[in-house]
């Protein structure tokens, strides 16, 4: 392999490997990820001119003197626009034309880039908060660089700089016919001292923000020259697969590698281990080879100690824990003593498998390890945690950790994970046997599926108690599973792990006597986030339990939500917009039904409507009305999308996503077994964005909770029945064509 | 030693008669565009086209294209259906995440290419084979009637 096998976007992305010292800056300026606003890929390098002097504000924002604004991302896009989003910010401040705008991807060093949303204190992407995060420091990014242009504009020609507009990226004085693109005044803005306290616009004045510009990937992403992990080509590098034991938590006890090593192109054949697993990995120069020749190495697993439970099992042991008060997670006034008085009391049980992310790009890296760390290729989602992880692991510090944040086949959480799982195999492997070579380690959708980090399993025992007006008492809530952050790096030491119950403790009806109780339990198998955490089961829980006092008690289920959030303005307004967009209490041809819920996640309030109609085995989802309220809609175009997104996530799941255990053997291994929504499945969706002039809130997953739960209540209407195991197909109910 | 016609050029490899399609664009010849999802053909995401065809080159043996016009989404905007259906998927806003597109798209221009005027069920039976994860159907949907106005 020569360096012109190499992409040539490949050169582009190592500049996020730079330093982002202002001396450094300015000699990679030419060097640039990027991705042109509406435009095509610029895949310029090095040019002479923008290395003479760029503007530079701060960490997140240069400007070349060829007028390319470069616009520094510290979080990573893989989907949710976050790049188009943060683009967005800085653009408006700046007052620029949004086809000069470039975006490239932060190193990984979190004095300059941790996110504002955890606090500075750790640099990634997660909890919906890049926009929301950045919303301040983009901004102010732009309005510094702006106001330094107007500086040097207002000195060159002798004016006032109250007296200059900037529009489209042109810097102009009516007065004395003046104006220049923002690249002619670079050098001389570069020389003015940076205003202390900039002044940020009114909302009022935006131009950009609220207006649907183009995403500044889409052109890449519609042409194949968007780089992903599953793209990079390093020299001399191998690929790596990784034979894993075939349950959670096997160990090697021996292999043979006699066929694999036989094979044209496999380098080798090596046994590792991280704290996290151990398996045997082949090391191979190509990706078909490794995989005949991890497929070839016959390995013998010591089982001792693996797990050996299946679904059923845990499931019943979580019904028996149900059984005993958990630990407090919320209570207000006594919930015990409101159901004993009861007039009527009901009760359900709502039981949610284990999902897989599924993930577009199964998860895949590139490791080349150098005299004292490594380098990382990634569509890297927590920089700071993974830096530290393999520190450790290398004995090493996480400065020398350097990470190249490539675009992001989809995660859905599963690259955010708290043990850096499938980077610490791919230096693991690179450790037992790469020879300093790169290795790239391809996931088959296999390897994918089977690895674990799922959304965890989870029970809801739900009892409520209801006075003779039908009128909601008291709510007692038990929540049972495993917790994502207990036992993580990010574990703070919290007795209830508030993912666990968030979405339930912090729920906005208001009852008199609510007591929400978490038993959190330990299993051997792994699990993490998956878009809206707690909030994936939380919502279903209790937008159904609703719906189920609501026909017990014969109220409609709007009216009823109406009088427990009278106190909530908030969601009311959203409540009432989507009574009114979708129609509610109108008519429906026989066989159709309307189901609703609403949930709060990520700061943003979400209801969803749909229309479900009855078919033969299943049911097929016609319609659904959506309205959100996330604040100031930066880029209302993706805030529809991700609502889109969201959506057909969360009815993929509801519908069909389970991942079962068999004797500890996960049950699926490819599209076939998980299957997913497609396009002939897929509702109309309209989304309805309230406006606000508050601060921008999360927008990437508070769309997934409610649709769950709405087409459940409406399947309710259809059939009488409740639905109170996911996925629906397990009862029978398949989502038609 | 095989000749493959990939995008109109004579191309060659190495690789063994057993290699799917799919991994001799991506590790021999440099054409990353055609991305894995699922080595089963059941995502899409390696849909290239063969004679015109849309095909899963995930599960194609790299022989079976030999003497086959083989084309990729690095040359799907060189005919007009192909740069139609790009054009739409940019104003369209249609990639999310993106890692499914490529795939997309060659379904989509394939579908295009034998019908200019595609009902919602057409689009249903010609796109169902191809997974998007982030759920960007809806402008999938709309993309592609787009591409058919724009072509009319």
């Amino acid at each position: 392999m020569n360096n012109q096998n190499i992409p040539q976007d490949f050169l582009i992305v190592n500049a996020a490997l730079l330093p982002l010292s202002r001396r450094e800056l300015i000699k990679g300026a030419g060097l640039t990820l990027a991705v042109l606003g509406g435009g095509s890929l610029l895949t310029a390098c090095a040019s002479t001119e923008q290395n003479a002097a760029p503007l530079v504000t701060g960490q997140y924002l240069r400007i070349g003197t060829d007028g390319i604004v470069t616009v520094i991302s510290p979080n990573t896009e893989l989907g949710q626009g976050a790049y188009t989003g943060l683009a967005t910010l800085v653009a408006e401040e700046l007052d620029a034309d949004w086809q000069q705008i470039l975006v490239e991807a932060a190193p990984a060093d979190v004095k300059l880039f941790g996110n504002p949303a955890f606090g500075g204190a750790l640099q990634g992407t997660g909890g919906s908060t890049t926009v929301a995060a950045f919303w301040e420091p983009m901004r102010k990014a732009g309005a510094t660089a702006r106001a330094m242009l107007v500086a040097a504009a207002a000195d060159q020609w002798g004016v006032q700089p109250g007296d200059i507009t900037v529009k489209a990226g042109v810097v102009s004085h009516a007065g004395k016919n003046k104006s220049a693109p923002f690249g002619e005044l670079v050098a001389a803005a570069a020389t003015q001292s940076a205003p202390v306290n900039v002044r940020l616009k009114e909302p009022r004045d935006f131009k950009l923000i609220g207006q649907p510009a183009q995403r500044v990937d889409a052109r890449a992403k519609s042409s194949g020259t968007a780089i992903f992990t599953q793209d990079i080509k390093l020299p001399d590098m191998l690929v790596t697969m990784i034979a894993y034991p075939p349950r959670f938590g096997g160990k090697v006890k021996r292999f043979d590698a006699t066929a694999a090593k036989a094979m044209p192109g496999v380098v080798d054949v090596v046994q590792f281990k991280t704290p996290l697993r151990e398996g045997v990995a082949v090391l191979a120069k190509d990706t078909f080879t490794a995989k005949k020749a991890r497929d070839a190495v016959k390995v013998e697993w010591d089982e001792s100690a693996a797990f050996v439970m299946g679904s059923d099992a845990i499931m019943a042991q979580y019904k028996a824990l149900a059984q005993k008060p958990g630990l407090e997670a919320k209570k207000q006034g006594d919930a015990g003593k409101a159901l004993a008085g009861a007039a009527q009391r009901i009760e359900a049980q709502y039981e949610f498998p284990f999902l897989a992310h599924a993930a577009m790009e199964p998860m895949n890296c590139v490791v080349q390890l150098n005299a004292d760390g490594c380098q990382i290729w990634n569509g890297e989602q927590m920089h700071t945690p993974d830096q530290a992880t393999i520190a450790k692991f290398l004995n090493t510090t996480p400065d020398k950790i350097k990470i190249n944040m490539l675009y992001a086949g989809g995660s859905f959480g599963r690259r955010g994970n708290s043990f850096a799982d499938y980077l610490l195999d791919t230096v693991a492997v690179a450790q037992a046997g790469a020879q300093g070579k790169p290795v790239k380690l391809v996931w088959t959708r296999e390897d994918d599926m089977r690895a674990g980090f799922y959304r965890p399993v989870y029970l809801h025992a739900l009892k409520a108690g209801l006075d003779a007006h039908g009128r909601i008492t008291g709510w007692q809530q038990r929540i049972v599973g495993q917790s994502i952050v207990k036992g993580s790096p990010l574990d703070n030491g919290a007795a209830v792990d508030f993912t666990s119950v968030e979405g339930a403790a912090n729920m906005p009806y208001a009852i008199p006597n609510l007591l929400v109780e978490l038993h959190t339990t330990q299993l051997g198998v792994p699990i993490q986030w998956w878009r809206s955490v707690g909030s994936t089961h939380t919502a279903y829980a209790i937008e159904c339990f609703l719906d189920e006092i609501a026909r017990a008690t014969r109220q409609d289920p709007v009216q009823l939500r109406r009088t427990l959030l009278a106190d909530k303005p908030r969601h009311l307004a959203v409540l009432n917009a989507a009574a009114e967009k979708s129609g509610w209490g109108k008519p429906l041809p026989a066989g159709t039904a309307r189901g609703i819920a609403i949930h709060e996640s990520f700061n943003t309030v979400v209801a969803e409507v749909v229309e479900v109609t009855s078919r033969d085995n299943g049911f097929k989802v016609d319609r659904v009305t959506c309205v959100v309220d996330c604040g100031i809609a930066v880029n209302p175009n993706i805030v529809q999308m991700q609502m889109e997104s969201a959506i057909i996530y969360g009815l993929s799941a509801a519908s069909t996503g389970a991942i079962t255990l068999k004797d500890g053997h996960v049950e699926q291994s490819n599209f076939h077994q998980y299957t997913v929504l497609r396009m002939n499945q897929i509702p109309t969706i309209e989304v309805h964005i309230l406006p606000s002039t508050n601060k921008p809130t999360g927008v990437g997953e508070p769309g997934t909770p409610p649709i769950g739960p709405a087409v459940a209540n409406a399947l309710s209407v259809l059939t009488g029945k409740t639905y109170r195991q996911l996925p629906f197909s397990g009862a029978g109910m398949h989502i038609a064509g | 030693m095989m000749k493959l016609n990939v995008n109109g050029k004579e191309l060659s490899t190495e690789a063994p008669d057993d290699t799917p399609l799919l991994w001799v664009l991506r590790d021999s010849l440099n054409l990353t565009g055609t991305k894995f999802g699922c080595g089963m053909a059941l995502c899409g995401a390696c849909t290239v086209h063969i004679d015109g065809a849309a095909t899963r080159s995930c599960v194609l043996p790299v022989s079976a294209a030999v003497g086959k016009q083989i084309s990729t989404i690095e040359d799907v905007a060189g005919n007009p259906v192909g740069k139609a259906v790009q054009d739409a998927w940019i104003a369209e806003n249609v990639p999310q995440c993106g890692y499914c597109q490529s795939g997309q798209i060659m379904s989509a221009t394939a579908l295009l290419q034998r019908n200019r005027s595609p009902t919602d069920a057409d689009i249903d039976t010609a796109m169902t084979g191809n997974i998007c994860r982030c759920g960007t159907y809806v402008r999938i949907r709309a993309a592609i009637h787009r591409a058919a106005a724009a072509l009319a």
